[in-house]
């Protein structure tokens, strides 16, 4: 039989690598593929609990140094007024699809019931960094702004440009609403550093970090993703076919 | 009746399901390889315990994994995530069938079952004597997998498939909220990591064994066998 040979036994597995990425070349192996998204996600949410809380830790079981990852500085004129005055004059506006727009102060935040918590932030490279984190309940800010039933996302949009437009992100109610999804104002009990995302970034503990928006500058509840960015949900999952759902 | 001891019979010697499971286990487990060390590129480095990052002390740093052994053939992370995470669930629910259905068709009690004699230092011994000779059928019962065959799928099976599943199920941060027991288990995310790596250099190590005894036991005898379920008593 000429097929299995020792010699093609050895020589094949780079042929069926190689193999893999025509594959995913076409168009409707690569749907399949990343059809596996959704089932990770339908399986996580039809087989766990969706209130499910992430691990909390000791304060002594943080990071030494919570690495800054992404943009550090958002380095634009905009940006750089708001940091020059220690950010009294950022705003977060609450728009969208709801009832009532707020446009949120730093202490407006702070009046918020605010949650701590120690988390593990895992970025989709594969690190890990525990930290301690502080600020109003997402949930709580919408309710004060009084979702409108159309909505089904909630997307998030940043001070920092890349390829000269605006970071974004976005999640679905059931993570919005999560008792540990919160805007975070405070790391390890001091201010938001200008690295870690400062005024005002999102901890949405479930997910990988690039889901996690730092320089938060807009809050908007919406229909649908389409129409924003390249209509799927963010600036990696619109450009390098990051996943977004991020709970994987 | 021919006597199946023989060489030159054939014997029905592998069920539709175990045949269907090995092979879509066979490409499961390629392309999670590969598709694995395209995802190790991304942060070369192995801690223990929850947390593990840049200033942390890594117990391991990896070699950066060359293009020809990833998938896909070039650095991108999405797209080598879009492999291991779609064909992780082939893994996993193809295991869960296949031990589902290695309950009902007995193939677990009847082939993979390991005894106390299997065990006894003698019986190993001789097993091993017997392999280095390169006798890997006993003439009595050729149709048996030998004591040391029978470990390592056992071990396979039992210990590192499942091991590497948990493991990986661990890095899921949806997961860990799920089922934070995991965490327990592993003693972290990132010592899961750890062991996830671990048992997948376990798993690269069964298979290049087991390729080369499939070459030295007559390869075209032993892949047949793995297709039609058809397997002729060696000379």
């Amino acid at each position: 039989m000429s097929l299995i040979t020792r010699r093609n036994l050895i020589i094949g597995a780079p042929a069926l690598l190689a193999g893999c990425d025509q594959v995913a070349r076409n168009p409707a192996a690569r749907a399949i593929l990343f059809k596996g998204e959704d089932m990770h996600r339908g399986l996580q949410r039809a087989l766990t609990d969706r209130e499910a809380l992430a691990r909390e830790f000791a304060a002594d079981q943080r990071s030494p140094i919570f690495r800054a990852n992404g943009t550090r500085d958002p380095s634009t004129s905009e940006y750089a007024a708001l940091a020059a005055g220690r950010f009294a004059d950022w705003r977060l506006k609450v728009g969208g699809l709801v009832a009532r727009p707020l446009s949120l102060t730093l202490s407006d935040l702070g009046h918020f019931p605010n949650r701590a918590q120690i988390t593990r932030h895992d970025c989709v490279e594969g690190w890990s960094a525990i930290a301690k984190w502080q600020g109003p309940a997402l949930g709580a800010v919408l309710k004060a702004a009084g979702l409108r039933d159309a909505a089904r996302y909630i997307v998030f949009t940043c001070a920092d440009l890349y390829g000269g437009s605006a970071y974004y992100e976005s999640i679905d109610l059931i993570d919005a609403f999560h008792p540990q999804t919160i805007l975070a104002w405070a790391l390890n009990d001091r201010m938001l550093p200008i690295a870690n995302g400062a005024p005002c970034r999102l901890r949405v503990e479930r997910q990988l970090g690039y889901k996690h928006a730092k320089y938060l500058m807009r809050i908007d509840a919406v229909e649908s993703l389409a129409g924003i960015g390249k209509g799927r949900g963010g600036y990696w999952e619109d450009n390098v076919d990051y996943d977004w759902y991020a709970g994987i | 009746m021919a006597d199946p001891a023989r060489p030159g019979t054939r014997l029905y010697r592998h069920l539709i399901a175990t045949r269907l499971w090995h092979w879509t286990n066979a490409i499961a487990v390629f392309i999670l390889i590969g598709s694995g060390l395209g995802i190790s590129n991304a942060h070369p480095r192995l801690y223990w315990g929850q947390y593990g990052a840049n200033f942390d002390h890594a117990w391991a740093t990896l070699p950066h994994f060359p293009a020809w052994l990833t998938i896909p053939g070039n650095y991108n992370l999405a797209l080598s995530r879009r492999w291991h995470l779609f064909f992780a669930l082939v893994l996993a629910f193809g295991l869960l069938t296949y031990m589902i259905a290695s309950l009902l068709n007995h193939h677990f009690r009847r082939d993979l079952r390991v005894r106390t004699a299997d065990v006894a230092p003698p019986h190993l011994w001789a097993d091993i004597r017997a392999h280095l000779a390169f006798r890997f059928h006993d003439p009595a019962r050729p149709g048996a997998y030998n004591v040391l065959q029978k470990l390592a799928y056992v071990a396979v099976i039992f210990v590192l498939l499942p091991l590497v599943i948990l493991t990986g199920l661990t890095l899921s941060p949806g997961m860990d909220a799920a089922w934070p027991w995991l965490l327990d288990l592993f003693g972290g995310r990132q010592s899961a990591r750890s062991l996830h790596f671990m048992s997948m250099a376990a798993i690269a190590g069964f298979v290049v064994i087991h390729l080369t005894l499939v070459i030295l036991a007559g390869e075209w005898n032993e892949v047949r066998s793995m297709l039609t379920g058809w397997w002729r008593v060696p000379e």
